[in-house]
């Protein structure tokens, strides 16, 4: 599904981002990407979403490989991997209907089918009596379903999440990882970044992985024993939540 | 159809940034027109001084008649040559009197008829340069009953020389104002772009095609391009008219211009979205 083999990302000037970084996540499996800021969360979620390229290593994603991956051939690995993220990235002045609807039209959606499977995405993020409000109507958690059902559009193999709930509250975040469990329990992928230890904390069946300065320090997977129980709890499982 | 479409919404959507856009299109369009229309009139002016421009073969006195003909042949004959005609002594003398009516007294009184017979040689449109008149009147001078062959040397020169430099100037100050054009067009589609930036990350996020993507935003900035050529045409015309009723005569462009400039705002516009597209389609 996801795999990345020694992977090394160094910016020109803020050096090193990622360093020497190998883990593997299988289908249907949650995982929890966490570590301070700076510690190489984020840059981690754009080499799986190939908006970057690793300076070392290889990023594999459902067969599409770092290395030989081509501009051209980009959207294909884009339409496995849906992407939400903290700040939501909603298209402004439009409803949360022509939202979601936007991600079928210009991926190659029929025409008749956009407006019913875009219905039918915001009924499963629990919104669809919100269809024809404005994002701006919305409150911040009503707007993350609004992105998440946008990013399941193209039923991704997996979900990409950085820091979603980074910026709700403790309702809206409670709200938001149900439907994160939901997804993930009809068999698909998510590996969210976050630094809220309290939230991993809350899912200890989820696998967990910390990164340290851009380098892997702990696979709750690989690792013998729960250490000090401050990632999760039991740190070593694999499937749903 | 889909690119039809959304270029048709951006324009719906934005219509203050979209409009705005497409009249910088139009007044950098405008300039190019208000240039091309002054070196169009400039041409006219110039191709008809051009086409005065004519060797004179005159004949000696005793020329004989078969000899004109064979001259008249022969030169009707040359390649660069488009008529050749004849013009006796009376016919020169009938001429100066109806031409030159300060002389016509003197022209009557005197019984000698002073003016000599000669053949007008007329040349082919683009072969009256000075290279050719020479060559025509040189080749003339070697028969033996040609006093002597003409062409107003010294002018032909001028008016060659006038040309060079028009047509200088019109490739450096067009291909200016073209480039200036195009810096305004690149920079007002750049921002109508900027205004889009989220869409087309939304678009690279979710998968969507770098075609798929581009397609619409090069059909906007061809009809942006497009509307402002239209403004442009509009403004030119106006100007025209003005000038035309309250400063002198000019003669309007041909429509062949009008679509090329049509068709050049379309381009810039095209090629300027494409350039602007190509870096937010790195960010992601």
């Amino acid at each position: 599904m996801i795999k990345l083999t020694h992977v090394s990302k160094e910016y020109p000037k803020r050096g090193f981002a990622l360093r020497d970084v190998s883990f593997h996540i299988k289908k249907g499996e949650f995982a929890f990407l966490t570590g301070h800021s700076g510690s190489g969360k984020s840059t981690t979620l754009r080499l799986i979403h190939m908006a970057d390229h690793p300076t070392d290593g290889e990023v594999r994603v459902s067969g599409y490989s770092s290395e030989r991956v081509t501009e051209r051939d980009l959207w294909k690995v884009r339409r496995r991997v849906g992407y939400v993220f903290q700040d939501f990235r909603l298209l402004p002045g439009r409803t949360a209907l022509e939202n979601v609807a936007f991600a079928l039209q210009v991926t190659d959606t029929p025409a008749k089918a956009i407006e019913p499977k875009a219905q039918r995405l915001l009924t499963q993020v629990g919104l669809a009596p919100k269809a024809r409000a404005f994002v701006n109507e919305l409150s911040g958690g009503e707007q993350q379903r609004v992105a998440i059902a946008r990013a399941l559009a193209n039923d991704p193999y997996v979900l990409l999440a950085d820091e979603p709930t980074g910026n709700l509250d403790e309702r809206a975040t409670r709200g938001v990882m149900e439907l994160f469990r939901d997804i993930n329990a009809k068999g698909m992928a998510i590996l969210m970044a976050t630094h809220d230890m309290e939230l991993i904390k809350r899912h200890p069946t989820a696998r967990v992985f910390e990164l340290d300065n851009g380098a892997l320090v702990y696979d709750s997977d690989s690792a013998e024993g729960p250490r000090e129980n401050t990632r999760a709890n039991p740190p070593a499982s694999t499937g749903t939540l | 159809m889909y690119a039809l479409r959304e270029a048709i919404a951006a324009f719906r959507r934005a219509p203050v940034l979209t409009g705005l856009s497409s009249a910088m299109v139009g007044l950098a369009l405008f300039v190019v027109g208000l240039f091309g229309l002054a070196t169009y009139n400039l041409q006219l002016t110039l191709s008809a001084i051009e086409e005065r421009v004519e060797v004179v073969v005159y004949l000696r006195d005793d020329a004989r008649q078969s000899e004109i003909d064979l001259l008249l042949g022969e030169l009707g004959d040359l390649e660069e040559v488009r008529l050749v005609r004849y013009l006796s002594k009376r016919d020169a003398l009938e001429r100066a009197q109806r031409e030159l009516p300060e002389f016509g007294e003197l022209f009557l009184e005197s019984e000698v008829n002073p003016l000599p017979q000669s053949l007008e040689v007329e040349l082919r449109p683009g072969d009256r340069n000075p290279e050719v008149v020479e060559r025509v009147a040189d080749w003339a001078r070697q028969y033996p009953f040609v006093e002597d062959a003409l062409y107003g040397e010294e002018w032909v020169d001028r008016l060659f020389a006038l040309r060079r430099v028009g047509l200088a100037s019109t490739a450096v100050l067009g291909g200016a104002f073209a480039l200036v054009a195009a810096l305004i067009i690149g920079t007002a589609l750049r921002i109508a772009i900027f205004a889009r930036r989220d869409e087309i990350y939304i678009m690279r996020l979710v998968g969507a095609k770098r075609g798929f993507i581009r397609r619409p935003f090069l059909l906007e900035g061809a009809l942006a391009g497009l509307a402002g050529g239209v403004l442009a045409w509009l403004m030119t015309y106006g100007t025209y008219r003005g000038v035309y009723a309250y400063l002198f005569e000019v003669a309007w462009v041909p429509g062949t211009w009008v679509v090329a400039g049509l068709a050049t705002g379309a381009a810039f516009g095209a090629v300027s979205s494409a350039l602007a597209i190509r870096r937010h389609l790195r960010e992601v």
